[in-house]
Formats: C-alpha cells, sequence, structure tokens
C-alpha cells in the first residue's frame, strides 16, 4: 500500500488535529482498508481490483491484506458486476463494486436502475441494498472514449439511488467511509483527475477546522450536506467532484478583480443540500453553477431550480450554467474545449454580475 | 433427452414415500385450480392482469419442493406460482403482486426464502450468483451450504446477464441451480426463433456446467433432477443447469391472444401430456392414491382458492405514504418534503 504519508506542517490550526498529507488515491485506499477491517461483510469488487490493486490503485494491497474472499477480481461483465451485489447484499454483505470508467457503468444501468434500486421498494423495506459503487468519474485525464462522462444527473435522476461526489482528499476519505456504511445504495463518483492531488487529510473528525485555501478541509458542516470551500460576499460558484478545485481557482483571480467569490462544494448530488445553497445564495444573491456534464437536463437546471424556489425575491440575477456541451465527451485534444475552464466561469461570473433588469 | 442427472455428488436422499408422492400431487392440484381461478378473476374483474402457467405445474412443483427453507433461496420471474405453493408462501400475498398491489408482492422474502416477483426478464439470473457467492465467501461446514435457484424462460436465456450468471457462476463455483423452464414459447416467439444451439442446457458446456434436460411434464424427474443438483451444488461443486421441457397452454398474460401465432389444433399436438393427469394415473396404477383422494384432493384446492380469493378481494390499496416511506432506509430530505406535500394536498382534496 503507498503509505507515503507525511505530516504536513501548518496545514491546521494549533488547536486541530494534525492533519495527514496524502492524494485522494490515497485517502481513497485508506478508507477502504479501514472499512474492510471495522466491517466484516464489506466485500470490494470489480475488474482488476484484487491483485493489480485497480487501474487507478485503488484498492491496491487490500487484497493482499484482507484476503481474497474479501477483495476480488470478477470476470469483465459490469452487469454482472452489478447483479451480482443485489445478491450479495440480499445474503447479508455490504459490497463495495467498482466499475473500472464510469462509460462502462452503461452496460450495468439495468441492474443499477432496475434492481439494485428498487429492492428496497419491491421488497418493502425487507432488503435494503447496502451497496456502494464506486464510480471514476469525469474527464481531465485524456483517456479514450468512455474513459470520462459525468453520469450524475442520471444516477441523481433514478429513485431509490443516493449520488456524492468528493472533491478532496480529506473529503474522499470521510465520505467514502460515511457512503459505505448506509444502508442505502451510494453512487460514489470518484473525480478521476483529482486522484493524485494532494492535501491535507485529518482522519480523526470529518469536521476539524476552518477551510483552508485550497478547499481541502471541512467548514464545520456535516458529511450529509454541502460545504462552502470558500466564503465569498459578491457570488456564488456552486461546483463538485473536480470541478471544486477550478472554481477555487476562478475565486482567486475574480479576487485580483476585487471580485469576492464564494465556492460550495455539493458534494451530495442526491439528495442535495438545498438549505446549503439557500445560505450561500441568500447571502451573495447572485449564483453561477458549473458542471462537466452536458448543459440539457443536467443537474444545473436542479440547482438553479432550487436557489429560485428559495432565493427569488432576493436573486440580483438569473442562475447562471457554465457546463460540457450537449455533445459526446470529446477525445483529449478537444477536452480542454469541453470542461468549464477558468475563461468561461468567469464569462459567467461577468454575466450574472451584469446583469440588469430589462 | 437426458433425464439421468450427471451430477458430481451422489443424490443419497431416500426416494420420495407415498406420503410424499401424495403431497406433491395435492401441491399439483392446487396450483392447477389456484392457475384457471387466476384467470377466471381476471375476467371477472377481481384482478387487472395474471400470467399463467398453465401445463407448467410439474416443473414448477417439482423443482420447488426441493427446497430447502431453512437455507435456500430462489429468485423467481412472474410466472412462479407453482414454486411459491410449493414452497408453503402466502399466497394472497403471493397474487397481490396480481392484485396491482405491490409489485414485488405482499410477502416477506426473509422468510419465505421467495425473491419479490421480478418482472425483468433474466433480471434476477446474476442476483442469485450474488446470494450464492455469499454462500460460499461464508464458508460454512460441508453440506450446510445454501443453495440458489434462480427461474427463467427460453426467452429469458436469451439475455446477456443469463451469459454473465453462468459465467461468472461457473468462475466462482457458486452454488447455483439455473432453473429453465422450456415452455416453448416468449409470448408469440417458439423456442427454435429464440435459442441457437438447439437448447438451453446445450450452452452449459461452454461454461463447463454440468446440466441435464428434463421432462417437464414429470414431475418426479424434475423433483429427482433438482434435488441432485443441490446436492451438487451443496458439496461445492459449483453450478448447474436444469432445462426443464414444457408447454406453456394457452395464452403468455390474460392480456395475450395466443391465436395470432398458433392454432388450438397445434396446441393439442404440441402440448404433449397434462402433467397432472398423467401424474394421476401413474399414482392410480402404482396404487399410491385413490379415487377417494383425488376428490378430496380437489375439494382443498376448491377451499384454498376460496380463502386466496376473498384475501385477494380484501385487500385494500396500500396507504400512499408508503409510496415515499419505503423507497429508502435512510429517506432524503427532499423525498420527505414531497411526502409532506403529498398528504397536505391529498387531505385538502
Ligand atoms: C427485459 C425484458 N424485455 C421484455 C420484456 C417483455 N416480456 C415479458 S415476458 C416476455 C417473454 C418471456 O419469455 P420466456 O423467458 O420464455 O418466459 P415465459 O413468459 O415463456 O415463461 C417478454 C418479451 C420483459 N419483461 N423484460
Amino acid at each position: 500500500m503507498p503509505e507515503t504519508i507525511t505530516k504536513t506542517p501548518g496545514t491546521a490550526t494549533d488547536t486541530a488535529a494534525p492533519a495527514l498529507h496524502m492524494s485522494m488515491q490515497q485517502a481513497l485506499n485508506r478508507a477502504l482498508d479501514e472499512i474492510l477491517a471495522d466491517d466484516p461483510k464489506t466485500v470490494i469488487f470489480g475488474e482488476d481490483c484484487g491483485r493489480l490493486g485497480g487501474v487507478f490503485r485503488i484498492t491496491d494491497g487490500l487484497q493482499a491484506k484482507h484476503g481474497e474472499d474479501r477483495v476480488f477480481d470478477t470476470p469483465l461483465a459490469e452487469s454482472g458486476i452489478l447483479g451480482m451485489s443485489v445478491g450479495l447484499a440480499m445474503a447479508g454483505f455490504h459490497p463495495i463494486p467498482e466499475v473500472q470508467f464510469d462509460g462502462f457503468a452503461y452496460p450495468a444501468i439495468n441492474q443499477i436502475i432496475c434492481q439494485i434500486a428498487r429492492m428496497n421498494y419491491r421488497s418493502r423495506g425487507t432488503l435494503p441494498m447496502p451497496i456502494t459503487l464506486r464510480v471514476p468519474s469525469f474527464g481531465g485525464i485524456r483517456a479514450p472514449e468512455h474513459h470520462g462522462e459525468s453520469l450524475e444527473a442520471l444516477f441523481a435522476h433514478v429513485p431509490g439511488l443516493k449520488v456524492v461526489s468528493p472533491s478532496n482528499p480529506h473529503d474522499a476519505y470521510h465520505l467514502l467511509k460515511y457512503a459505505a456504511t448506509r444502508p442505502d445504495p451510494v453512487i460514489f463518483m470518484e473525480p478521476k483527475s483529482r486522484y493524485w492531488q494532494k492535501g491535507p487529510v485529518d482522519v480523526t473528525t470529518a469536521t476539524p477546522g476552518p477551510a483552508t485555501p485550497d478547499g481541502g478541509m471541512d467548514d464545520g458542516g456535516s458529511l450529509t450536506g454541502a460545504r462552502v470551500a470558500r466564503e465569498g460576499r459578491h457570488l456564488t460558484l456552486v461546483a463538485w467532484g473536480a470541478m471544486v478545485a477550478r472554481c477555487l481557482q476562478v475565486a482567486e483571480l475574480a479576487a485580483e478583480d476585487g471580485i469576492d467569490v464564494e465556492v460550495l462544494d455539493l458534494r451530495w448530488l442526491k439528495p442535495i443540500d438545498a438549505e446549503a445553497l439557500a445560505r450561500s445564495v441568500g447571502k451573495t444573491r447572485r449564483a453561477v453553477v458549473v458542471h462537466e456534464a452536458p448543459l440539457t437536463s443536467g443537474l444545473g437546471a436542479e440547482v438553479a431550480q432550487l436557489i429560485t424556489q428559495r432565493c427569488f425575491d432576493t436573486l440580483k440575477a438569473p442562475v447562471e450554467r457554465v457546463t460540457g456541451f450537449d455533445v459526446p465527451y470529446p477525445s483529449g485534444d478537444l477536452e480542454d474545449e469541453y470542461i468549464p475552464n477558468i475563461d468561461r466561469i468567469l464569462f459567467g461570473i461577468q454575466r450574472v454580475l451584469e446583469y440588469r433588469r430589462g | 433427452m437426458t433425464t439421468k442427472p450427471v451430477f458430481a455428488a451422489v443424490d443419497d436422499a431416500a426416494p420420495l414415500t407415498h406420503e410424499q408422492l401424495r403431497e406433491l400431487y395435492s401441491l399439483m392440484a392446487s396450483v392447477r385450480h389456484l392457475d384457471s381461478a387466476a384467470v377466471a378473476w381476471q375476467r371477472q374483474g377481481i384482478i387487472p392482469g395474471y400470467a399463467p402457467e398453465l401445463g407448467q405445474e410439474a416443473a414448477q412443483v417439482g423443482s420447488g419442493y426441493a427446497v430447502d427453507r431453512s437455507r435456500d433461496f430462489v429468485f423467481p420471474t412472474y410466472r412462479e406460482m407453482g414454486v411459491a405453493r410449493a414452497m408453503g408462501l402466502d399466497m394472497v400475498g403471493y397474487m397481490s403482486t396480481h392484485k396491482a398491489t405491490w409489485h414485488g408482492g405482499m410477502y416477506n422474502p426473509l422468510e419465505s426464502r421467495f425473491a419479490p416477483i421480478q418482472a425483468v426478464v433474466a433480471g434476477s439470473v446474476l442476483h442469485a450468483v450474488g446470494w450464492a457467492h455469499g454462500q460460499t465467501l461464508s464458508r460454512l461446514p460441508e453440506g450446510e451450504t445454501g443453495v440458489a435457484m434462480t427461474y427463467f424462460g427460453d426467452g429469458a436465456s436469451s439475455q446477456g446477464d443469463v451469459h454473465e450468471a453462468m459465467n461468472f457462476a461457473a468462475v466462482m463455483k457458486a452454488p447455483v441451480v439455473f432453473f429453465i423452464q422450456n415452455n416453448g414459447w416468449a409470448i408469440s416467439v417458439p423456442t427454435e426463433r429464440q435459442v441457437a444451439g438447439g437448447s438451453v442446457a446445450a450452452r452449459a458446456a461452454g461454461y463447463g456446467i454440468p446440466s441435464v434436460q428434463v421432462d417437464g411434464n414429470d414431475v418426479v424427474a424434475v423433483y429427482e433432477a433438482t434435488r441432485a443438483a443441490f446436492a451438487h451444488c451443496r458439496a461445492g461443486h459449483g453450478p448447474v443447469v436444469i432445462e426443464a421441457m414444457t408447454y406453456r397452454r394457452g395464452p403468455h398474460s390474460t392480456a395475450d391472444d395466443p391465436g395470432r401465432y398458433r392454432s388450438l389444433d397445434e396446441e393439442r399436438l404440441s402440448a404433449g401430456e397434462d402433467p397432472v393427469e398423467r401424474f394421476r394415473q401413474r399414482l392410480l396404477a402404482d396404487r399410491v392414491a385413490d379415487e377417494a383422494f383425488f376428490a378430496e384432493a380437489q375439494r382443498r384446492a376448491e377451499k384454498e382458492e376460496e380463502v386466496v380469493r376473498s384475501g385477494i378481494e380484501a385487500l385494500g390499496p396500500r396507504p400512499g405514504a408508503e409510496m415515499f416511506s419505503l423507497v429508502f432506509q435512510e429517506p432524503t430530505p427532499a423525498l420527505q418534503s414531497q411526502a409532506a406535500a403529498w398528504r397536505k394536498e391529498s387531505e385538502h382534496a
């Protein structure tokens, strides 16, 4: 296991417990290790996640440490992996299946939507599905087709599923541990472009203290809700996953022009923390939603509606969206044109700041 | 047709006693009667729809009778009423799905060892593999392993999930019995237009899974094949495929019109022997049962049907709040507020 975790001086306040410094990959790996140790009913499986430790090494070393019954390779078949999870859950296990890349969740959609999401309902609550499906998600790594997709709106639309996406190592560690101990199915969308980014992780508590500039620590919000990654007065950028880091960058740049941007890291895409949205936008009175997924019927529309409903009277401009486009996820050379970049987000900010009632 | 199973483990259970043979007959009589009654209920407007199993009584009762409800688990589709009855399910709870009371049925799957009724064909075949692998992971003492039995049709066998399930089960040596009821039809499409390679059982060879085709109209043959398959699985030899050759007499469902794809003459020619009548003749010839017994079995079946019918008729709709409260173990705030709004608006109306 890549235990190159070192203590980082000065990332937390004096009173907070000392934070470790690690990548999201290491944080997820450590979380899975502890989940396996804490709960003998947990099983981790998927393609190549045993001996290899997964193509992203998220399950690195876990088979050697916990045995082949707990961490195992399956044949290469996503529907099989997810359908098998249903039976294991029925048998009292807590499956943490992995699909290797987001685009390969499509072959398993039938099992996810028609089976995993419905079994609790169908069985009148007698067959809960405590399944955490780990999905390396979103683009940004110049991968081949189907290796970078943003499925959050698809999953969030399905009754019976919950969806979460961490943006930093600290949240990745805690959200995964939280998701894996829930009795309902959770789709855990890991921003693969952030796997190797390091940040402070306080393993002793989910809510260690004030936010840090890189958004690495919790601001005191609970794990079930959104997190203010950066405080600001003039407008709120709403984001999740890999887009949070980009929005924090944008906020720094905007600050140079005297624009004070708040960044809200949604974390849970279902259920969405509508109260946190209302608190933040109620204060800043302007909002831009940023996501990698295509525009039409994306989660940005849902966020905009939640904001409109709660903040209509105080809003100074319509909620703006800066998103991917309604095109199949493009190849690496066009990726930077597709994923919201700093300029496009700044334009979005400009649109809400300059809005005038006609 | 191979009717002698070639499984690795020896099934050393004693042959069926006369008592058990009579019980099998009583079950078949109950299933036959309840099944035709359910079609009548649909015509009378008591239930909106039903998937009959006329002609499949032996396949269902024979296999369901082999299940050990203290440790095994069955994964049905939408046409396994006979299996449910043979396993002793609460039949009002079972039939409630056809009353449109609750999708999965109103019985308790954990207590009955019968998973919720399933409308996606082949949907639960993989669940059986997962459940069975859970038995392996539990490292139970020899012979105590629970076996998963999954039911599906010749049509369902065309689904990719069946391939994935057989491959997974064989690789993992999961204790699963794949029980195919080949009733000759998938709605209007006959098996020869559905299954390449001649039979579903033939496919098992490609996965290295032992298989047997059994006369699905012979309840004892089905029972013995299933029992042998369970012994094979329990002994740790991995999965088994059983293909029971039956014939679906009458329509696919109460909404179907079989006259569009076959004639009554064809049905009479292809259906073969009626499994219930055939078993009755055999019990008579072997002096296991007499006319008085059959009359009594029929009387009990009718009585039972009345009890189930009145149970079904008495079933009111579920309280609307269940629509919201059973989605999650831990409901989301959005769902709770939708439930609150629904409550307010429906009370107002
Ligand atoms: C995935 C899926 N596709 C289509 C249907 C519609 N449908 C219901 S039953 C059926 C035929 C199934 O035939 P078979 O598996 O042989 O079972 P049988 O009904 O004959 O028992 C079809 C096409 C379905 N329920 N599920």
